[in-house]
């Protein structure tokens, strides 16, 4: 299985969590992230992103994050297209020998995921249609790492 | 020739995704890139955090282009 994939289908969580330590005695912790549409005033929401970029830059983070924890497994899962408010968007799971490493690398690839990565939000609400801006706090979540 | 690519609201200001487009004479950076197709696309000019990429990697303006590259411009990511 690809360890970064960008699709129009939905994903089933609990498949994609055990599919992380199957076969691996040796994974002491699976750690994961799921994002989600919100709603509030939010109707709709279309994804945009860079075919080729995208799946370039997924693998890029996801081999930073390599070399910077012991991961044993890793997916990620990206969804494109409209999706709708509870909808999920996002999949980060990283499978380790013990729990650190799998909750630090889970939060640097959902970090760099948000600044990196070339999606491209697009909220639509009874007023219209808007396109999300980007937010400081990532860049600040970002920097953490130590760039 | 080159490939260039739009973006989110980029791509609908400009009323177009993608365009084969012929390097400019003088033009071997991506902001000079940006400044030649201005002209014709004021988008690329008043574009606030204007981003770019050369051959699908994340670059800066001062990037080096060339002849049968691919350079996309688009807003700040906003995935995940």
């Amino acid at each position: 299985m690809r360890e970064a994939a960008v699709q129009e289908a939905d994903f089933d969580v609990g498949a994609e969590i055990a599919a992380l330590s199957a076969g691996d005695d040796g994974a002491g912790a699976v750690a994961s992230f799921v994002g989600l549409v919100r709603g509030g005033d939010i109707v709709e929401m279309t994804l945009e992103h860079y075919p080729g970029m995208t799946e370039t830059a997924l693998a890029e983070i996801v081999a930073q994050a390599r070399g910077r924890w012991q991961i044993r497994n890793v997916r990620v899962i990206h969804r494109i297209g409209r999706l709708l408010p509870g909808e999920q968007i996002v999949f980060v799971g990283v499978a380790s020998s013990h729990r650190h490493d799998a909750f630090a690398a889970c939060e640097f690839i959902m970090d760099y995921l948000k600044t990196q990565a070339p999606f491209w939000k697009k909220e639509e609400t009874a007023a219209g249609s808007r396109w999300v801006d980007a937010r400081e706090s990532d860049d600040a979540a970002l920097s953490r790492w130590g760039g | 020739m080159l490939r260039v690519l739009y973006f989110a609201h980029l791509r609908e200001a400009i009323g177009a995704g993608a365009e084969d487009v012929v390097l400019p004479e003088g033009v071997g950076t991506v902001g000079a890139l940006r400044a030649a197709l201005g002209a014709r696309h004021e988008a690329l000019l008043t574009a606030k955090n204007l981003r770019a990429a050369v051959n699908q990697k994340m670059c800066g303006m001062e990037a080096p282009i060339a002849d049968g590259d691919e350079v996309a411009f688009f807003p700040p990511v906003t995935g995940g």
